[in-house]
């Protein structure tokens, strides 16, 4: 870069966050808010095509559809809703500190986001290991003991192991965001002028937590799960 | 480039492969994409060679069917997924957003590099697809054929388009919240230029619909590698479904490659008959019509798929409502000629073009939204004919047209004017020589997809061989002097078209901030009441 260009810049003092292009921070952080909530509605599509599928495939089969999601273990979706919800609370709690340049605050809070997070991945992992002793993941190995619901029930797995995956993908990328969260947040790079990226992860973290408030009844209460209450 | 040392620009700014590998100006970018979706357009030039030489003749002689089908299939998927979308948008729509708005650059540039290098790997998969072997599902990649049948390379090409989505979702994103955002002090909404306005159309039909696309190819992909069951009949699933998914984004994909060229149109129209656009404001709002009725018109690719008679006739009613923004846009920009001071430099050429072709290829789809004709006409080369006039006829001609108009700008040099005029001509006639006598022969009943056809199609088909030899002719001579002149062409100027406009207000080629002083704007975006302005 010469120095004749970072000369038109410079013309007084920024904050050492505001990239060369904006005109202020306050435009940047603006733009950042709104960039993350233009991806949300591109994730709200991306969910939104599997939903449909799972919505017309379920009003087609709807016994299977119950005897498959009678095979989902509740206790352990509800904990793990009530972890996310948790996670969300922990998430909003560290936005706020970083707005009010409460740096121990950010650590903590984000630390306790990670940890909550990864609890659920755990829960999840043992949903998942627990469907795979049953032979209940789609494929060669797929058993099921009313061969005329065989392959709807199949079918249920899939959309469940695609729905679910997606999320906890979603859940692993939100979990790597934290890190780098965590990491900015330990050099004291966030504070009441400077918050963005903590916000706009929030936005991204609720967000997740959001699909997963729709996956749990969709998945696991709705249909014949009344009789095992 | 010797003597452009003299001033400083986004050129001559830095120098050396990586000044241009890691580059955060939306200019470098755009020349990156610019020279990669030239190369893709090349190649997916070259199979459509294959395919016009196989249909001299009526016999299956030059390739099997197998290999045919691999043709068609890798000539869609390439100059769909990696010419057409980005075309317009990823190289003038990046260059040319943020000047026109009076902005330093993109709102997010390390994002915008981060799409190309995106687009780039997607296009690394779907490379390797064809080098190994190709694949034979069409572009549309229709389920079951495409996840139970097909020992080709479906997994690697669905990759790659799903990876480069993903640049198109991130490049949408990025010219959303820079609308939004980066404006110049006084450039209010209604102050844009209509370029502005379609791009901000396009973005939001990229950002709402490719997603979905992205979701369909990677059930397909689930289905063939993990084994799930989604489109599967086997397990209860529909193949329909797939169709449903996969045009829910790709008849909208439609329109995110004609609305941006829609808005070079309304451009070049604007400059060329020295005139402020007729209507503006119904121009503007025509656009975004056009993104959300496009969202509503999936069906009418699906009239003779088992769809329900009522879902047809909707989907029918639907598509005719798309006239009604396109005819806008039509009947505005020839309003707007109207007592214009008409010169005919070559844009304007290409412009003149894109009207008539894309009327032509505008009306044959309201036959096509027509269920009872639809039935006839269905997968035969009238609809191949309908939709090259769109995306050939429209797209091309508003790229190529917008090419050169901005060529001085982002070179500083002019192009070889006459040349230019010869080349258009050149399109011009072998595009609908090619394509004309599709109509007719898809009227007649051939079909489209097969390498061998009845004797009686010769003629047309000889006729359709021959302007597609023209046409790449037409091609090639732009990519001559466009690389001469880049050495030797005359310079431009600020502004060599006396045009409107902030671009033609800065340096040419611009400095890597744009404007040495954020402009502030005082009038619409089409100011020429006061006549002809002197010609630099």
């Amino acid at each position: 870069m010469s120095s004749a260009q970072t000369g038109t810049s410079a013309a007084h003092a920024h904050h050492p966050a505001q990239a060369h292009h904006f005109d202020s921070l306050e435009q940047q952080q603006e733009a950042s808010t709104l960039g993350m909530w233009v991806f949300l509605a591109n994730e709200v599509m991306f969910f939104g095509g599997l939903l449909m599928a799972y919505l017309v495939y379920r009003t087609w089969h709807p016994d299977a559809f119950a005897a498959g999601s009678a095979h989902l273990d509740i206790p352990l979706g509800a904990i793990n809703t009530a972890v996310l919800i948790f996670s969300s609370l922990t998430m909003a709690l560290a936005v706020h500190a970083a707005q009010t340049s409460w740096r121990r605050g950010q650590i903590v809070f984000i630390l306790l986001t990670i940890a909550l997070g990864t609890t659920f991945l755990v829960i999840k992992g043992f949903e998942y290991a627990d469907k795979f002793t049953h032979h209940l993941v789609p494929g060669p190995h797929f058993e099921w003991p009313d061969e005329k619901l065989r392959a709807p029930v199949q079918m249920f797995y899939s959309l469940y192991f695609a729905l679910t995956g997606l999320h906890a993908l979603h859940m692993v990328v939100g979990i790597g965001i934290m890190l780098w969260l965590l990491w900015m947040a330990r050099r004291g790079r966030f504070s009441a002028q400077y918050y963005s990226p903590v916000e706009v992860s929030g936005l991204y973290w609720h967000f997740v937590d959001i699909v997963w408030i729709f996956l749990f009844p969709l998945l696991y209460l709705i249909g014949a799960h009344v009789r095992h209450v | 480039m010797l003597d452009t040392a003299r001033t400083r620009n986004y050129i001559n700014a830095e120098y050396g492969v990586m000044s241009w590998l890691l580059t955060r100006d939306h200019k470098r970018i755009a020349l990156l994409y610019l020279g990669s979706i030239t190369t893709f357009f090349a190649l997916g030039g070259l199979f459509a060679v294959a395919i016009r030489l196989e249909l001299l003749t009526p016999a299956g002689d030059l390739v099997q069917s197998e290999t045919y089908n691999k043709l068609f299939t890798m000539h869609g998927v390439i100059m769909v997924f990696f010419f057409l979308i980005p075309s317009i948008p990823a190289t003038l729509g990046n260059f040319l957003i943020p000047i026109m708005i009076g902005a330093k650059d993109l709102a997010f540039p390390k994002l915008n590099l981060l799409s190309w290098y995106i687009y780039m790997i997607g296009g690394t998969f779907t490379m390797w697809a064809v080098i190994s072997g190709g694949v034979d599902t069409g572009w549309t990649f229709y389920t079951p054929y495409s996840s139970a049948v097909s020992n080709t390379h479906v997994v690697a090409t669905a990759l790659g388009v799903f990876i480069t989505g993903f640049s198109s979702i991130l490049t949408g994103l990025n010219f959303i919240v820079t609308i939004h955002r980066m404006r110049a002090p006084g450039m209010t909404w209604f102050r844009m230029p209509l370029f502005v306005w379609s791009h901000y159309a396009t973005s939001l039909i990229m950002v709402l619909g490719t997603p979905v696309i992205a979701i369909t190819v990677l059930l397909v992909f689930a289905e063939r590698v993990l084994k799930l069951c989604i489109f599967d009949a086997a397990c209860g699933g529909d193949p329909v479904l797939f169709q449903h998914l996969f045009w829910f984004y790709s008849h909208p994909a439609v329109y995110i490659m004609v609305l941006p060229g829609m808005g070079v149109i309304s451009e070049l129209v604007a400059a060329f008959s020295r005139k402020n656009v007729f209507g503006y404001s119904f121009v503007a709002f025509a656009s975004l019509a056009i993104a959300v009725l496009g969202f509503l018109v999936w069906g009418h690719h699906m009239f003779v798929s088992s769809q329900s008679v009522y879902a047809g006739m909707i989907f029918s009613i639907l598509s005719f409502m798309v006239g009604i923004p396109s005819a806008v846009k039509v009947f505005n920009w020839t309003a707007t000629l109207y007592k214009g001071s008409i010169s005919w430099e070559a844009p304007m050429l290409y412009a003149f073009g894109f009207i008539g072709l894309f009327t032509i290829g505008g009306l044959t789809g309201l036959f096509l939204a027509t269920l009872g004709l639809d039935v006839h006409v269905h997968d035969t080369y009238f609809i191949v004919a309908h939709f090259h006039y769109i995306m050939v006829g429209g797209t091309i001609m508003a790229y190529l047209g917008g090419l050169h108009y901005w060529w001085p700008k982002i070179t500083g040099r002019l192009y070889p004017e006459g040349w230019a005029k010869f080349a258009a001509l050149v399109v011009f006639v072998g595009f609908n020589l090619t394509f004309f006598p599709q109509f007719i022969v898809g009227y007649l009943g051939m079909p489209r997809r097969y390498h061998a056809y009845p004797e009686e199609f010769q003629v047309l088909n000889v006729m359709s061989s021959a302007g597609a030899s023209i046409l790449g002719v037409g091609y090639l001579i732009p990519l001559v002097y466009f690389f001469w002149s880049m050495r030797y062409g005359p310079r431009s100027g600020a502004n060599p078209w006396g045009a409107k406009g902030l671009e033609w207000d800065i340096a040419s080629p611009p400095i890597t901030e744009n404007f040495v002083e954020t402009p502030v704007v005082t009038e619409g975006a089409y100011a020429y009441t006061h006549g002809r302005m002197n010609v630099v």
